[in-house]
């Protein structure tokens, strides 16, 4: 077999090392255009994990690699004057002039050619191989020839950064951040060697202009940032080396494979610096590449298909978390209010990839200060440092108004569809009687219809008759009695009322008996489904008096919170919407004519619902459909509503019109209230299939939200299949049938 | 868990009084449901009339669709004709629907390969409706009609799931990729405001015994020539053990599975047999 591995990167050396291992009689060639000792960067981490794959795929390259390491287990942080470390992540560095030395001596011993000085520019460079291994770089010369096949995708990130170094040797993976006159600058921090550090800048666009840096020279730089960073260099100069200001490309490929071509390393794939992860990544693919021929012998396509299974499903994960990373580093400066615990706490979980428990396992004593930071603040309980024991966020109050709820965790008690008359029947109220013992410091109802014609379906509750309040009375008083809290959620059906119970689905009109709809503008929600009245003035008014009157019975039954149901599509939510609101008076138009009428609104109950008592408001961060509103439009309608008194946002999305795009998935929402809560800096409820306790630590540790909707446990994750007794199950799990 | 297994009529070559032989065997065993799965341009069978001959042996166990790719049909026949076999097996239908992943069997139909998602979701929007109101008979036994799931693994198919159906019908695959896509089954569910959760089916292929394993990987293989790379990936997650077809069983169970079906790879009364033996032993 004759291999060409174009591309004498890490990458391409393992690769070709790795099969002429394996394969002492195939005749490779690695073909590089710099010279052997060239190179640009400075150095290379990997984790413990990805060295020990190194370690089973070549133990002599891994023995050589980590004899030249440094190992460390620190990540630093300086913010704001303060330094925070955090243990338990065993990281390696290299220099990556080293590494590839050691991976061409690697080639060497093995037989396979090393051309250096040898650049390609002709696709007939290619022909006469067996097998061509792209591992060509960034700027792929393979990828772009045969762009048709591999369909490649780039996309540029707005932050820009420059590669630099230090003699300063740091003992630690060291993040800094400082603020000067022209913005916040972030450098990530790590030792290469014995000798030296990578020092990484990053900066925003407008930060970067503001400080000239876009016309600076290389020299310009070095003085620019030492200056910044001075606090980090104790008097140690930066050293350049090709330190261009870049805007990081993240490439992508429908396919790494095309006849006897296969794209490799960053060729295939980047994923954003600030997860340090590109080498990592070449070398994996290498070791995958490896072992499909180890599978399929000399079978090309069988191995290179096998390859491309193998390592989709990893690079789609560290890409997806590397898209989290530079979400972070791109909005850093929302973050910048936080104390250092929580900014830290943020940035190490940044990715999505470290949770609260995996922090914990890392390093107890930083996640207990956390804890003990988070609950001194929440709960006035003095200093921090005075304190011993704290419980985990999860468990820390909340303080709302006179309203103090005792955790983070939220339950909602889902409709039953069971209401007669707007009235709940037993089955629902002993549904809220078990969630009050669930251990969530709240309970949240589900709608309760503001009138009869407010409701979805002829199942739902309402309040706007006397019972209801009488009948609520009793529920809230039940709660209470276990120690929980109770929201009341508010709302008016609009466009989907007259709908029938959702078990069979959603948004099916009734037959025969329906009732009159009402919305912002005339327009069905479902095509041929039945088209609301647009609301005239009298209409208005008769709603708001409807939501007040309500509020009062909601107050006078007990409730602790009041929900102002504003999304999904329901009456208030069609104002809000471009998509729904077609009206040519003061309440349609510019996003602040349609927020007019749910702004009175919310002022009429604020206006009645005691000043003690905290209000909250659903809405929708973004309907997920084109034209639509979107998370930008959100954060405007989030100041508005803290403006007039509103204490708790629930951020929800979607369900505005039938044709979406939603995005399901653990915990959907979260990043929405994050956006949400740090920008308008108002309390949020996040939701979207929570389910577990580090979720919830995590999420409000973060301060991504300040309380979670948690969904009961699943109890058929337990089930024991007996046979054919369908309704059956074993004694793990109590009566559940 | 519940576990079901598949007819063997999408075996090419498989002779219609060995379907009917299989499928008559299913009452007396641990199985609770009899499930075909749709393809057009292939030897295989139709899967509603499948089912009907399944109804007409069998009292006991559901008959189940994972799935029928829906826009391939006329929504009128495909109402007319699951009306039907509701009806003549007592209401022990259940509709497993999703827009399938091959261009020529949309060619065959003479349907518009990327009007599938738009074709599909008018489809469910329909189903119900001519159910309900009788314009299609027979009237199912099931006031709402039969019990409808939708599959795929897009947001629109969990979507879908939320908005029109009983619940969700997984492809196939480790159950680590079932629990991955059940998490946002429920999550669009939930977020819908439907009650309780949603059903949650899976499948997976089986061919047990003796030079089993190189049988049945030659049949998915071929089956799946269409998913071009994936087809050598869906062929190695064939259970071709005892042991192997345990640990899948527990693994969708753990999971949070409902149903779940296995799918004989090789058309031969023996693998009923087999499968059975390893269940009871459950
Ligand atoms: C300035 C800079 C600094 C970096 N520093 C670090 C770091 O410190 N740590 C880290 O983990 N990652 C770093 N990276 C990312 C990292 O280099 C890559 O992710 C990783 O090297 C990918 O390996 P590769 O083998 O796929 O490609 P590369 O390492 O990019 O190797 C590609 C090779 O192909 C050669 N080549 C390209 N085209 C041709 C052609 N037509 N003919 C002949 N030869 C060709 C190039 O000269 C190059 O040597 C850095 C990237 C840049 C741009
Ligand atoms: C610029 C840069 C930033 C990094 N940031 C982190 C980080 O925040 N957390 C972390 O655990 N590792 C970080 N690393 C170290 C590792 O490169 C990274 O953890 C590793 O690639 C992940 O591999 P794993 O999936 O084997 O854990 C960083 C590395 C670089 C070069």
């Amino acid at each position: 077999m004759k291999i060409l591995v174009l591309g004498g990167g890490p990458g391409g050396l393992y690769s070709a090392a790795l099969l002429r291992k394996n394969h002492p009689d195939w005749d490779i060639t690695v073909v590089e255009r710099n010279p052997h000792d060239a190179t640009y960067g400075w150095g290379v981490v990997f984790s413990d994990r990805t060295l020990s794959s190194f370690r089973e795929a070549d133990y002599p390259s891994y023995r050589d690699i980590t004899n030249q390491f440094v190992v460390w287990d620190t990540i630093e942080v300086r913010y704001r004057g303060e330094t925070i470390r955090c243990g338990g992540n065993v990281f390696a560095g290299i220099s990556r002039k080293l590494l590839l030395m050691l991976l061409q001596n690697r080639c060497r011993e093995f037989g396979v050619k090393l051309k250096f000085l040898t650049e390609m520019r002709e696709p007939s460079e290619l022909d006469g191989y067996d097998l061509v291994i792209a591992s060509d770089g960034v700027n792929s010369f393979v990828r772009r020839t045969y762009a048709e096949e591999f369909k490649p995708s780039v996309t540029y990130g707005q932050t820009r950064f420059a590669w630099l170094g230090t003699r300063k040797v740091f003992d630690a993976f060291t993040f800094s951040f400082r603020r000067n006159e022209h913005g916040l600058f972030q450098a990530h921090i790590y030792p290469n060697d014995g000798l030296a550090s990578t020092f990484i800048v990053q900066c925003d666009p407008q930060t970067w202009r503001r400080a000239g840096l876009d016309h600076a020279t290389e020299a310009e730089t070095v003085a620019y940032c030492e200056k910044v960073f001075a606090g980090d260099l104790n008097g140690e100069p930066l050293l350049a080396n090709k330190s261009d200001w870049i805007a990081f490309p993240t490439v992508s490929n429908k396919t790494w494979r095309f006849r006897n071509i296969v794209l490799i390393g960053d060729a295939a794939h980047t994923a954003d610096f600030t997860i340090g992860s590109g080498t990592k990544m070449a070398m994996e693919d290498a070791i995958a590449l490896a072992n499909g021929f180890e599978r399929y012998g000399g079978n090309i396509d069988a191995a290179l298909n096998d390859f491309e299974l193998e390592r989709r499903p990893a690079i789609d994960g560290i890409q997806r978390a590397a898209a989290e990373s530079n979400r972070y580093f791109e909005t850093t400066t929302r973050y910048e209010y936080f104390e250092p615990m929580q900014f830290v706490y943020y940035l190490l979980t940044r990715s999505g990839r470290i949770s609260y428990d995996e922090l914990r396992r890392r390093d107890s004593s930083f996640v207990d200060a956390m804890d003990r930071w988070f609950y001194a603040r929440t709960s006035g309980a003095g200093h921090p440092n005075k304190l011993i024991v704290a419980p985990s966020p999860m468990l820390a109050p909340l303080n709302l108004r006179d309203l103090t709820l005792r955790n983070r965790a939220v339950m909602p008690a889902p409709a039953n569809y069971a209401a007669r008359d707007g009235m709940p029947d037993e089955a629902y109220a002993a549904q809220l009687d078990e969630l009050a013992q669930s251990g969530a410091s709240l309970i949240v109802t589900d709608i309760l219809a503001i009138s009869p014609a407010a409701r979805i379906t002829p199942g739902c509750s309402g309040l706007y008759r006397p019972e209801q309040a009488a009948m609520w009375s009793r529920l809230t008083k039940q709660v209470h009695d276990r120690q929980a809290k109770i929201a009341a959620r508010l709302g008016h059906a609009g466009r989907r009322g007259a709908t029938r119970a959702r078990n069979e689905g959603l948004d099916l009109p009734l037959i025969g008996d329906g009732w009159p709809l009402l919305s912002a503008s005339p327009i069905s929600f479902i095509p041929g489904g039945p088209v609301p009245r647009e609301m005239d003035r009298a209409d208005m008014d008769q709603i708001c008096d409807q939501f007040v009157r309500a509020a009062q019975m909601a107050d006078e039954a007990g409730f602790d919170l009041l929900d102002l149901h504003f999304a999904h599509g329901y009456l208030i939510a069609s104002f809000i919407s471009p998509l729904t609101n077609r009206r040519r008076d003061n309440y349609g138009g510019a996003l602040e004519n349609r927020l007019r009428y749910p702004l009175e609104v919310l002022e009429a109950v604020r206006g009645v619902w005691p000043e003690r008592k905290p209000l909250g408001v659903a809405y929708s961060a973004t309907d997920w459909a084109r034209n639509g509103l979107e998370p930008e439009d959100a954060i405007a309608i989030a100041r508005a509503m803290k403006d007039r008194g509103v204490d708790l946002l629930d951020v929800l999305a979607g369900q505005t019109v039938l044709e979406s795009r939603p995005v399901f998935g653990p915990y959907f929402l979260t990043a929405f209230s994050d956006v949400i809560r740090n920008e308008a800096h108002i309390a949020t409820i996040t939701g979207g299939d929570i389910t577990s306790t580090d979720q919830v630590n995590n999420i409000v540790a973060a301060g991504r939200a300040d309380l979670c909707l948690m969904e009961p446990p699943r109890l058929n994750a337990h089930y024991r299949y007996i046979g054919t007794d369908t309704g059956a199950i074993d004694g793990r799990t109590g009566s559940q049938g | 868990m519940r576990v079901g297994i598949g007819l063997p009529g999408g075996v090419p070559g498989v002779d219609g009084s060995m379907v009917i032989e299989w499928a008559r065997k299913a009452d007396d065993s641990p199985f609770t449901s009899l499930a075909v799965v749709d393809r057009y341009v292939y030897d295989s069978y139709e899967a509603l009339t499948s089912l009907a001959a399944a109804a007409a042996v069998t009292t006991r166990v559901k008959l189940a669709t994972t799935i029928v790719i829906g826009p391939l049909r006329n929504t009128a026949t495909l109402a007319k004709t699951a009306a039907t076999v509701d009806a003549l097996s007592g209401g022990r239908l259940v509709l497993g629907m999703a827009v399938g992943a091959r261009e020529d069997d949309y060619q065959a139909a003479n349907i518009d390969y990327r009007q599938r998602g738009k074709i599909f979701t008018q489809q469910l929007a329909a189903l119900r409706g001519l159910w309900e109101s009788g314009t299609i008979g027979p009237r199912p036994v099931r006031k709402g009609g039969p019990e409808i799931l939708v599959g795929g693994l897009s947001d629109q198919a969990y979507m879908r799931a939320a908005r029109y159906a009983d619940g969700y019908v997984h492809g196939g695959g480790p159950p680590r990729a079932f629990a991955r896509a059940a998490d946002r089954a429920r999550a669009a569910w939930r977020d819908a405001g439907r009650p309780g959760l949603p059903q949650l089916w899976g499948q997976g292929y089986f061919a047990l015994g003796e030079g089993a394993a190189a049988r049945g990987i030659a049949y998915l293989k071929d089956y799946y020539a269409f998913t071009g790379p994936f087809a050598d990936r869906i062929a190695a997650g064939l259970l071709t053990t005892t042991q192997s077809v345990i640990q899948y069983i527990s693994g969708y169970e753990e999971a949070g599975c409902g149903e779940l079906v296995l799918l004989p790879a090789i058309a031969e009364p023996s693998q009923f047999d087999r499968l059975a033996e390893v269940c009871r032993s459950l």
